[in-house]
Formats: C-alpha cells, sequence, structure tokens
C-alpha cells in the first residue's frame, strides 16, 4: 500500500522544486532556446531561397553569357568572312590592276619599240637617201664633169622633155 | 539500482564469510544470523522502489552504507530538523521519533506517546510503544533529494544550452546544444505545434519543462548507481502533482467550447443528455479521469519496469538459496533478462515522457477548442 500512497512531504517538494524549475526555465532558458532555434531555422531558409534566387540569377546569366558568346561568335565569323572578302576582293583588284599596268607597259614598250623602229626605218631612209644623193651627186658630178656630156644630157632631157 | 543490489548481496556475502572465518566457535549463532536473513524477494522489491529517509549505497544491516538525509518535520507547529541515521534503519528512537513499524504506518516518521514521547535509544521489540504518525513531514527523503538533483541538473543543462544560443547565434550546435537541440525541436514539432496551433508560445514552456524533468528523471531511474537510482517518476505523489498541474493548465486555459462539449455534447443523441445527463455526466468525470490516468500510466510503467527488472535480480537469489549452483546456473539467464529489461526501461522512458507530454499537449488543446480541431484529430489518427 506504501507504493500508492503518495506522501506530503514529496507533494510538497515537488510542488516547490518543479515550480521553481518552471520559473527558471521558463525565464532564462526556454525563450532563449526557442528563439534561437527559430531565428537559426529561419536564417537557414532564407540562404537556402536566396541561394536559390542566386542559382537561378547566375543560370539567367549563364545563358545571357553563352547567347553573347553566341553571338560574339558569329559577328567575328561574319567579320571574318567580310575581311577575307574584301581581301579577296583587294587581291583580285590588285591582280586586276597589275596585269592592266603590265599590259599597258606592254603596249607603251610596243609602242616604244615601234617608234623606235620607225625611227630607225626614216633615219635608215633617210641615210640610204643622202648617201643615194651623195653618191647620185658624186656620179653626176662626174658625169657631167666636160661640156659635151653635159649638152648631152640636157640634150636629152630636153627630148625627154616635149612640149607640146 | 540493480547494481547496488548485486554489491549488497556481495558485501553480505563477504560479510557472512568474514564471521564465519571469526567466529568458527560460534557456530549457532551464525546459523541463527543465517536464518534471520532469509531472501525474501517481495519486500526486498518494494523496499527497492518505494521512497525511504535516507540513500542507500550498498550492504545490508548493520554494515550497509546509506547517505543520511535531513528529517524536517513540523511537530504542533515546532520545527524539528536531525539527520535520518539517528534512526538506525529503524531500529531506534530519536527525541521521542521513530519509524512506523506496524502495518499502516510503515515508510513514515511516527511520535511516541506518553513515557517514550522524548526516549532516544534502541525500540524493543515486540514492546508496544503508543504512537500517531507525524502529519507535517517534509524530510528531504531519497526521492525529494534525487527530485533536487535532477532540478539542479535540468537547470545545468538548459541554462548552459541557452547560453550557448545566446553566445553563438546562428550557428552549428554543437556539445549539449547537440544533444538536446534534436529532442526540443521533437516535441516542439511533433508535440506542440501540432496540438496547440497558433498558442503553441503560450505552453511550449510548460510542455517542454515537463517533457524534460519526466525524461531525465525516467533515465536516472534507471541508472543504478547514486545520483540515479531513485524511483522518482514512479511515484504516485510525483506523476500525482504532474497530471494535477496539466489538469489545473487544462482548466484554467478552457474556453467556452470546452465546457459546451462537456454539458452539451454535440453529435449525442438528446436522450442521453435529457432527462438523465448522461453524457454531461461522463463528460464531466473525463476531465477527472484524464489527469489521473496520466498519473497512473507514468507511475504504472516506470515501476513496473523496476519491479520486473528486480524480480529478475531476485531469481539469482531465490535459486541461490536452495542451492549455490543453481543460483550460478540461473545468474546468466537472469542477467540477460535483466540486460533486456534494461533496454525496454530505457526505451519506456522515452516514451512514457513523450506520451505524457503528448497527452498534456492534447488536452490543452482541446480545451482551448478553436479551429484546431482538424490537426488535432489527424494527430490522433496517427
Amino acid at each position: 500500500m506504501e507504493l500508492i500512497k503518495p506522501s506530503f512531504g514529496l507533494i510538497f517538494w515537488m510542488l516547490i522544486g518543479f515550480g521553481i524549475l518552471f520559473f527558471i526555465l521558463a525565464k532564462f532558458a526556454w525563450p532563449i532556446i526557442t528563439n534561437g532555434i527559430a531565428s537559426r531555422n529561419k536564417k537557414i531558409a532564407d540562404q537556402l531561397e536566396e541561394a536559390a534566387k542566386i542559382h537561378e540569377e547566375m543560370q539567367s546569366l549563364n545563358k545571357k553569357h553563352d547567347e553573347m558568346m553566341a553571338q560574339a561568335k558569329n559577328e567575328r565569323d561574319a567579320l571574318l568572312a567580310e575581311a577575307r572578302k574584301v581581301s579577296e576582293e583587294m587581291y583580285e583588284k590588285a591582280k586586276l590592276k597589275a596585269s592592266a599596268e603590265s599590259q599597258a607597259m606592254i603596249e607603251d614598250a610596243k609602242k616604244a619599240i615601234y617608234f623606235e623602229k620607225m625611227k630607225a626605218i626614216t633615219d635608215a631612209k633617210n641615210a640610204i637617201a643622202n648617201f643615194s644623193i651623195d653618191i647620185a651627186q658624186k656620179v653626176i658630178t662626174e658625169e657631167l664633169k666636160d661640156r659635151e656630156k653635159q649638152e648631152a644630157l640636157v640634150e636629152k632631157w630636153l627630148e625627154d622633155c616635149h612640149f607640146n | 539500482m540493480v547494481c547496488a543490489l548485486l554489491m549488497v548481496f556481495a558485501c553480505q556475502n563477504g560479510f557472512a564469510q568474514a564471521t564465519e572465518t571469526a567466529e568458527a566457535d560460534n557456530v549457532e549463532a551464525v546459523a541463527e544470523a543465517a536464518q534471520e536473513e532469509v531472501f525474501d524477494a517481495g519486500p526486498f522489491i518494494i523496499e527497492h522502489v518505494i521512497d525511504s529517509y535516507g540513500w542507500h549505497i550498498c550492504g545490508s544491516g548493520e554494515k550497509s552504507v546509506t547517505i543520511p538525509l535531513p528529517v524536517i518535520l513540523f511537530d504542533e507547529g515546532r520545527p524539528v530538523v536531525f539527520l535520518s541515521n539517528k534512526f538506525h534503519h529503524g531500529e531506534a528512537a530519536y527525541n521521542g521519533y521513530a519509524m512506523g513499524w506496524e502495518e499502516n504506518t510503515k515508510g513514515r516518521i511516527v511520535k511516541l506517546e506518553g513515557n517514550y514521547s522524548d526516549y532516544t535509544g534502541h525500540l524493543e521489540e515486540g514492546e508496544a510503544y503508543a504512537n500517531h504518525v507525524c502529519k507535517w513531514d517534509i524530510s528531504i527523503t531519497k526521492n525529494v533529494c534525487a527530485l533536487l538533483i535532477s532540478i539542479i541538473l535540468i537547470t545545468c543543462i538548459f541554462l548552459s544550452v541557452a547560453k550557448r544560443y545566446r553566445e553563438h547565434p546562428d550557428e552549428v550546435p554543437s556539445g549539449l546544444q547537440a544533444l538536446v537541440e534534436p529532442l526540443i525541436v521533437f516535441i516542439q514539432d511533433e508535440v506542440i505545434t501540432p496540438s496547440l496551433g497558433k498558442n503553441s508560445n503560450k505552453y511550449a514552456p510548460y510542455l517542454l519543462t515537463l517533457f524534460f524533468f519526466i525524461f531525465l528523471n525516467n533515465m536516472l531511474g534507471i541508472v543504478p548507481i547514486f545520483p540515479g537510482g531513485a524511483n522518482l517518476t514512479g511515484n504516485i505523489a510525483v506523476t500525482g502533482i504532474l497530471a494535477l498541474i496539466t489538469f489545473f493548465v487544462t482548466t484554467f486555459s478552457s474556453g467556452k467550447e470546452y465546457w459546451k462539449d462537456i454539458f452539451n455534447t454535440p453529435g449525442v443523441p438528446w436522450w442521453l443528455k435529457v432527462p438523465l445527463p448522461l453524457m454531461p455526466l461522463v463528460e464531466t468525470i473525463g476531465i477527472f479521469t484524464k489527469p489521473f490516468v496520466l498519473m497512473v500510466r507514468l507511475f504504472a510503467n516506470i515501476t513496473a519496469g523496476h519491479i520486473i527488472t528486480l524480480a529478475f535480480v531476485s531469481l539469482i537469489f531465490i535459486f541461490g538459496q536452495m542451492n549455490p549452483v543453481i543460483g550460478w546456473a540461473v545468474s546468466p539467464v537472469s542477467i540477460f533478462f535483466y540486460i533486456f529489461m534494461g533496454l525496454m526501461e530505457l526505451l519506456v522512458a522515452f516514451i512514457q515522457a513523450f506520451v505524457f507530454t503528448l497527452l498534456s499537449a492534447m488536452y490543452i488543446g482541446m480545451a482551448i477548442g478553436e479551429e484546431e480541431h482538424e490537426e488535432k484529430t489527424a494527430v490522433v489518427e496517427a
């Protein structure tokens, strides 16, 4: 029976003891602990949310970055292509120009050669004429040394000239 | 507790052997002494489960080691304080105070009357001393001592944990904090919030104190050596006070709905209320049975665990008395069951603390009423 008979002393001390324990813990422990846990939970939740946000931002940034990279690549390709085209054009032009110039030079050379040739021919003709005249002069002078021969010649020429 | 018992018997045997060799010529006296010390499991177990005025450490009879605890009495308004070892294990009176020896005064302090009202000395066996029980006894008994130790322990634990939260806010929990935080969070999330909803903050301090008080004392009750071993949560006074506090908290936080449910229970046919108020009667009894059941459940679970554990240990000595060989043969089995029960008690220590807190929270939640009804039913179903 002793087992189920509550004793006054224990009831008394239990009331006081538990009361004091409750008072101390309710005042100095539980609010701090529960608030501490709640605040940490909130912090963790906030940080997780923030991390998710940052992750999202990162992803959008990455996407933007990729887009920009792709765009830059395209632009570079375009630029390269254009540059290649320009250089090819320039090369073509230069080639054309060079060939035209060489053609012109050849033409000029040809002309010069022709002129020189003509000049040479003319000079040769003149020289030949001069030589011929000189020779003719010498021949004539030789032929017309005496009077008779001159006269005979005049005669002949006169004969050739028909005054009619 | 059981470890202490083992020590008791070790000492006893050692003592007996010493006596045998030293007083070999006085064989008859030894035989007589041995005859007196026949092991009786019933009183032995009860003795270890109930409260006492001294804290028994080891040994038995005159050779036992017991921490004397202060006896505090108010005798006719006069405070009387002395140490419990003055009683010499109940065999002596001190200033007219003695341990009760009759069936109805056993375990309580009595005041001798008449010629013996100031008597100090040995109490003779078989003599009739007129006496009455001292009513106002607030002695620091074994359980009160254990209560104070546990209060100091809980206060130290939670103040240091609170200090850690204050000084290192929002940091990774460590040490003691990491040990108790999961329990606090568990009680908050699984017990308090589902039962009380938005009123959680108001009742959380009480429920948390309740849980940790019961849990720690349950655990200390399992420890067999000194600061533990007192059967505090297996004492009806302690569980009664806890249940009473829950009862008062429930009653004083009750709302209109609570009383309406009791006196005009909805969903019940009218003939159960008028003319004979059957349902209101049942519900009114229910107000008191709820805390009563709380009290009995904790008390019975913890005490039963201790009794079974002690019974397994007693088995060794019961068989040992028949024949020491049988005693040795039985001991491995007993120890195996003792360990098994110890593990069970660990589980029970937590479950009972949890159940007491959960039911308290649910009773308070029901008393407050309001819109958390769905949440509560969910908890009950779970």
